[in-house]
């Protein structure tokens, strides 16, 4: 086994294989842990909470609901580590909040790293791969990629070539005075709209597709665009643009000239700025895995991956990370996984752990349930279950004919449970309600039962026991 | 659609799309509702709800009811429709045969893009009135 990175994904999968006894080498090209939080974001917190002080406490597992940024573990030391740095003036941590509690972890989890170790490419011999690393060849039978969305990618704008990407975003104070062109509407579009607002004296942001407000105004993201956003609906000078983009051209006073076409309203838009940014996003940095056949999705930015994170092409390549992502899952309603960040590739990567386990051949730890434990189990798990808080409508807990229970992907479960299997989860639906939903193998179909929301959503009352009893 | 094409350049040649232009093309191509299915896998389940509109990319999948095969879908077939506009449980499996990638328009904004889109409303119309044209003619 090898595992590629030592981000957030990285460190957590090789935490989960080695407390499973899985031998395995960890090899990063990077110095130090961290992944992207070692650099990005650039002015601003992460998007996700971590509370310091929570209805729980921070060693208990079901205080991680609260804590959307640590690694998970089993030792009550090694949990919360994200709280424990955080200075608490946001209740969202800092870069670098974030990049010492994940070299704490690494440390006292004793997460062993080949720092300064370069993947360089793949080569398949047999049924097993060999990575060609700036150290030497590793062959190994399965490989996990935990490789970040982190290499920047520009959507295919003649002309885009020209302008620089939000990686080479310069120093604010270079953008005093002057306006500023961002192409894309997305996150990092909007953290430099809002880090340089201060600086800049207009600012254009340009992309086909609207800003979700609706979604937004209950996502954390939020904080990166209220102020631009609020800027241009009174007209302060800043400009949230919908359009598709012909061209951008040089000027001959060194700015940049955008030809495009109106979405939302039609009708053709030109500008002029003084400069420009690229915020077009990232890509997984696969090297020459699609030459070996991988499979991706979103423009080739990421690999398209099975409910089990292993690429749908390539037997025995997986994912870790926030390039889970390319397991979409069921999106019921339209609502996401949380694989993006790491408070869902978090859990990913321990089930990750199990199933390449299994697939070695060892024999795993199950808890087993009796007839009577069943649903006060269920229950405490609609209560602080944070799997399946956190990845609602993605991850189950399931329960087997034979008693023994385990965290599935639900995709998985559908698709593969035994006769008598049950599975729980948390949804949303699209009005924002919270409610449980079980799901039963009954011969060839699935019984899906969402049960009622909760104005508290204390899902522990005699309706949600009844409705589990009735599932037995 | 090879890796890599351009998502609008493969929308423009389905006829569910033919008469946008290419900015309305570029604000449908979000490369964030592209799916992707290993051969095998299943797509939709009978049954379950909250499913969405899905427009194949590339691949062939399979529309099954229990082991019977109901129907063949091939690059720029459309389904989910049905369930999503009434607001149903699927009544089919949809099952991936090779590896498949879909464009999804989520269920809750189906409505939205429709109306959005008048013309592409009038092409499913279109569709729908030719499936059923063909399960009448049958029956007859």
């Amino acid at each position: 086994m090898v595992v590629v990175g030592s981000g957030p994904g990285g460190l957590q999968t090789a935490y989960a294989l080695s407390r499973l006894g899985i031998e395995h080498a960890v090899i990063s090209q990077d110095d130090t842990p961290g992944g992207m939080f070692r650099k990005w974001p650039i002015y601003q917190r992460l998007l996700s909470w971590t509370k310091p002080d929570a209805p729980y406490e921070p060693s208990t597992r079901a205080y991680e609901w609260y804590d959307h940024n640590s690694l998970i573990a089993d030792e009550p030391e090694l949990r919360a580590t994200v709280a424990a740095e955080m200075d608490r003036t946001h209740m969202v941590p800092s870069r670098p909040e974030m990049e010492r509690a994940l070299a704490g972890f690494a440390e006292r989890g004793g997460v062993q790293v080949r720092y300064g170790c370069t993947w360089e490419s793949t080569r398949r011999e047999d049924d097993a791969y060999v990575l060609v690393t700036s150290d030497g060849e590793y062959r190994c039978r399965a490989v996990v990629f935990a490789l970040g969305v982190t290499d920047p990618w520009k959507s295919p704008i003649p002309g885009i070539d020209e302008v620089p990407h939000y990686a080479e975003t310069p120093e604010a104070r270079e953008f005093q005075g002057k306006s500023l062109l961002i192409i894309g509407k997305r996150n990092s579009g909007f953290e430099l709209a809002d880090g340089l607002e201060p600086w800049a004296r207009q600012i254009f942001l340009v992309s086909p597709r609207p800003v979700q407000t609706a979604t937004l105004a209950i996502a954390t993201v939020r904080v990166r665009y209220f102020e631009p956003l609020e800027d241009a609906a009174w007209g302060g000078g800043t400009f949230a643009l919908d359009a598709a983009v012909d061209r951008i051209e040089r000027t001959s006073a060194g700015g940049f000239k955008l030809h495009a076409q109106g979405t939302t309203k039609p009708g053709p838009i030109t500008l002029e700025a003084d400069a420009a940014i690229a915020a077009t996003g990232f890509r997984t940095p696969l090297r020459d895995l699609r030459e070996h056949g991988l499979s991706t999705v979103a423009d080739g930015r990421i690999p398209a991956l099975t409910p089990y994170w292993e690429s749908t092409t390539l037997p025995g390549v997986y994912f870790a990370g926030n390039t889970m992502q390319g397991a979409a899952g069921l999106r019921k309603n339209g609502v996401g996984s949380a694989s993006g960040t790491v408070s869902g590739f978090r859990y990913n990567a321990r089930l990750l752990a199990r199933r390449i386990a299994q697939q070695l051949g060892r024999r795993l730890e199950w808890r087993e349930l009796g007839r009577d434990e069943i649903v006060p189990f269920l229950l405490e798990e609609l209560r602080c279950g944070s799997e399946i808080w956190t990845q609602k409508g993605y991850l189950a807990r399931a329960v087997y004919p034979d008693g023994s229970t385990d965290v599935v992907p639900l995709a998985h479960f559908l698709d593969h449970c035994e006769q008598g299997s049950i599975a729980l989860t948390v949804e949303m639906n699209a009005e924002g309600e919270i409610y449980p939903v079980a799901y039963v193998r009954d011969g060839e179909e699935i019984d899906e039962r969402p049960m009622s929301p909760a104005p508290l959503n204390d899902f522990g009352g005699g309706e949600y026991r009844d409705a589990l009893e009735a599932l037995l | 659609m090879a890796n890599g094409e351009d998502l609008v350049e493969t929308l423009r040649r389905f006829n569910l799309f033919a008469d946008l232009d290419r900015a309305q093309l570029e604000a449908i191509a979000d490369p964030d509702s592209e799916r992707s299915f290993a051969a095998g896998e299943r797509i939709l389940r009978r049954g379950m709800s909250g499913s969405g509109f899905y427009v194949i990319l590339d691949g062939e999948a399979t529309v099954k009811l229990g082991d019977e095969e109901l129907n063949r879908l091939r690059q720029g077939d459309f389904f989910g429709e049905i369930s999503t506009l009434l607001d149903e449980p699927l009544t089919a499996d949809i099952t991936a045969d090779t590896p498949v990638r879909v464009l999804e328009i989520p269920g809750p904004r189906l409505e939205a893009f429709l109306l959005s889109y008048p013309k592409v409303m009038l092409r499913l119309l279109v569709t729908e009135a030719r499936r059923l044209q063909e399960v009448l003619a049958w029956r007859s």
